[in-house]
């Protein structure tokens, strides 16, 4: 083996080195030599801290993390395209899956698209609009609750993981009650609501606001000023303003970079501005600012269900028109939620045409006008936008959903490029992506 | 009909029940809109098996079709300053803008392809317009609507004035692409994947267009209109019941 292929040549300019022909097997062993640790890692698709089938492939030196990707993908189902082999109202039952933190707004944000597809906007009952706040601000409420539980426990944190999962599953014993399910409800229906509040839902929901105000200090105590938690959080998952508006960053990651900005606020929907609330922000642009925000927001959701349940009147929850309305009165039999009796009684027993119009109105479905339109609504991960395409006929010719945790994960690699691994479960669980919201 | 309802109905002679405000008379099918697909028969039957007597309706199916000014409200306004922000840079606005739709109170604007990005950074830009966030892109496959069956709709939303926009741009099925917007709002990184995986439109310019839901290496884009939704008939309480996109279809 020679000692060089590079000979020197003395010029006019300065020594010239000609490099000839090259040692592969040089090359190889000055690399092994070197003190690179650099390695890539892949972090899951199946990691417990990866909130789901994330996949994170991570090049790291050492501790540090030199570049960060995602890998999605693994929970796609298809939902858009399933949607149009649906009727407008089946949709709800599909939709209602993505984001299945946040069922409620999924459910909303689609019906609000269908409705002003529609052109029903303005007829839809206040009832069913402080019902649909209601149960979104509970979600709220319940999601914010996962991703502080979920946060915590990634760091170790178990006690605040049970203390959330204890505060959620007072939420979803409120869903239950009123929907019938935990999760997946496919209450809110274009129109207005698949059905009224349940006896005892009321009262149930005010325990329930009694019982939070205890507890909400709770994470404030265990968290806030934990000086452990704080040298997690502090700083980590840094993005600014700038990072913010460029990768399209909204929700909770934006507010922490100090812009108040609030859908409920600034393209009110459901009524949201006749609602007193704040919209609480940082300046810290880390993962610290992003869980005092979720916890003041759950204290702002309290103050918005407590109006929601102070200006509850009886009134119907679904617009009136039959052609749109869903047309089975559902009761709760003993064996669970189906059409009510005397529903069933009078289609099938005294009006033929009440019959046919259930009967089409189930199968056929209705028809919403040609055109197509883009409605947001604040989910607790930002701004959830749905894109619906009508053809004129009974089915969605196109439903694309703008999920934010789809669009705040892409943040993740700016977030954690440069820092310690062990940071990056903090900057992910500070975005709080849920991906059955990501992959759809 | 009950004796209550008829006496009801008898007091002033017309069904109580009719309402005959002009909203909520049937639309009228008019030569308004674009035309983008024509429906013939209905309940999906075309294999002559039809006794409905439906089989030989044509029905033509429009969309909103192009505005006139005024728009209304804050349109003009940024219709004006988009304009004219266009025509400082030597771009007449007319060669970029298609035509501007105004429907449902939502602005589109439909963009020629080629001058997509000069528009979208102008909105980006411009201190007046100042659409600094972008939702990303959604595509939707008109198939019948020849030479433009792709389109990708953009949705820009402005923090400072408070407002929302539509752009909408199409490309051919044979020529299926588009310039990203990747440059101008790098949050649409992953969304122009996601509508390559599902479209196949093509955006160029984006830095690393690969599938991002789909495998790596399927073949086709599921989310076209001629490709089949798939499943199997599944049997409940004995009846077969047929893949959701083999059921009837009133569409």
């Amino acid at each position: 083996m020679s000692t060089s292929h590079a000979s020197p040549r003395e010029t006019t300019e300065g020594t010239v080195y000609t490099v000839t022909g090259g040692d592969w097997d040089e090359v190889v062993q000055s690399a092994a030599r070197a003190d690179d640790e650099r390695i890539v890692v892949n972090m899951g698709p199946q990691h417990p801290s990866t909130h789901g089938v994330l996949r994170l492939i991570l090049e790291i030196d050492g501790e540090t993390v030199t570049e960060a990707r995602c890998g999605i993908g693994y929970l796609h189902t298809g939902i858009e395209k399933n949607l149009e082999y649906r009727t407008w109202t089946q949709g709800t039952t599909f939709v209602t899956r993505m984001d299945y933190l946040t069922p409620f707004y999924n459910e909303a944000a689609y019906c609000l698209g269908v409705e002003k597809l529609l052109g029903i906007e303005d007829d839809i009952p206040d009832r069913a609009s402080v019902i649909r706040v209601l149960l979104m601000e509970l979600n709220r409420l319940s999601s914010h609750l996962v991703c502080v539980a979920t946060g915590g426990m990634e760091l170790g944190a178990t006690t605040v993981m049970i203390y959330g999962f204890r505060d959620r599953e007072l939420v979803l014993d409120i869903f239950e009650l009123i929907t019938g399910l935990r999760m997946n409800h496919a209450f809110i229906r274009p129109g207005g609501l698949a059905q009224d509040l349940p006896p005892g839902a009321v009262d149930q929901m005010r325990e329930f606001v009694k019982k939070m105000k205890k507890n909400l200090p709770e994470y404030d105590k265990l968290f806030t000023g934990n000086p452990i938690f704080k040298a997690r959080m502090q700083d980590v998952g840094y993005l600014d303003l700038a990072g913010c508006m460029a990768l399209g960053a909204t929700g909770p990651v934006l507010r922490s970079a100090g812009l108040p900005h609030d859908l409920r606020k600034t393209q009110p929907y459901c009524g949201y501005e006749t609602y007193d609330f704040d919209v609480p922000t940082a300046d810290t642009c880390d993962s610290y600012g992003r869980f005092l925000i979720r916890l003041e927001e759950m204290r702002q959701s309290l103050r918005i269900i407590e109006q929601c349940l102070d200006r509850l009147e009886p009134g119907p929850v679904m617009v009136a028109d039959k052609k749109i309305a869903w047309p089975a009165q559902l009761a709760l039999g003993p064996d669970g939620l189906g059409n009510s009796l005397d529903h069933i009684k009078k289609i099938m027993g005294t009006s033929m045409e009440a019959l046919i119009h259930h009967f089409k109105l189930v199968t056929e479905g209705f028809r919403v006008p040609p055109g197509q339109t883009y409605v947001a609504v604040e989910s607790p991960k930002g701004e959830l936008g749905v894109h619906v395409v009508s053809d004129g006929g009974t089915r969605p010719f196109r439903v694309h959903f703008r999920d934010p945790s789809f669009t705040n994960l892409q943040a993740m690699a700016a977030m954690c490029e440069g820092g310690q691994v062990a940071d990056v479960i903090v900057a992910v669980a500070s975005i709080d992506p849920v991906m059955g919201g990501v992959d759809r | 009909m009950s004796d209550a309802d008829k006496s009801a109905g008898d007091a002033d002679g017309v069904n109580p029940e009719k309402d005959l405000s002009a909203e909520n008379l049937p639309g009228q099918r008019g030569q308004g809109g674009e035309e983008i697909r024509v429906q013939r028969g209905m309940f999906g039957a075309n294999n002559g098996g039809d006794t409905s007597g439906y089989g030989g309706l044509v029905r033509s199916v429009r969309l909103p079709g192009p505005a006139s000014r005024p728009y209304g409200g804050w349109f003009d306004e940024v219709a004006d300053e988009l304009e004219g922000a266009l025509e400082e840079q030597g771009l007449l606005p007319d060669n970029a803008i298609g035509k501007t739709v105004v429907d449902r109170d939502e602005l589109t604007f439909h963009i020629e392809r080629e001058h997509l990005e000069r528009v979208a950074r102008t909105l980006r830009d411009d201190p007046a317009l100042r659409f600094e966030l972008c939702t990303g892109v959604s595509g939707v496959h008109y198939p019948h609507d020849k030479g433009r069956e792709l389109h990708a709709v953009y949705h820009l939303r402005s923090i400072t004035h408070n407002r929302l926009i539509r752009l909408e741009v199409s490309a051919p099925d044979s020529d299926p692409h588009i310039p990203s917007l990747f440059a101008v709002y790098p949050t649409n990184d992953w969304h122009e994947r996601e509508t390559y995986d599902f479209f196949g439109i093509v955006f160029d310019g984006h830095p690393a267009l690969t599938r991002i839901m789909m495998p790596d290496d399927w073949q086709g884009f599921p989310q076209r209109k001629d490709y089949p939704l798939g499943g199997i008939p599944v049997e409940y309480k004995g009846a077969q019941i047929p893949a959701p996109d083999q059921r009837r279809s009133y569409s």
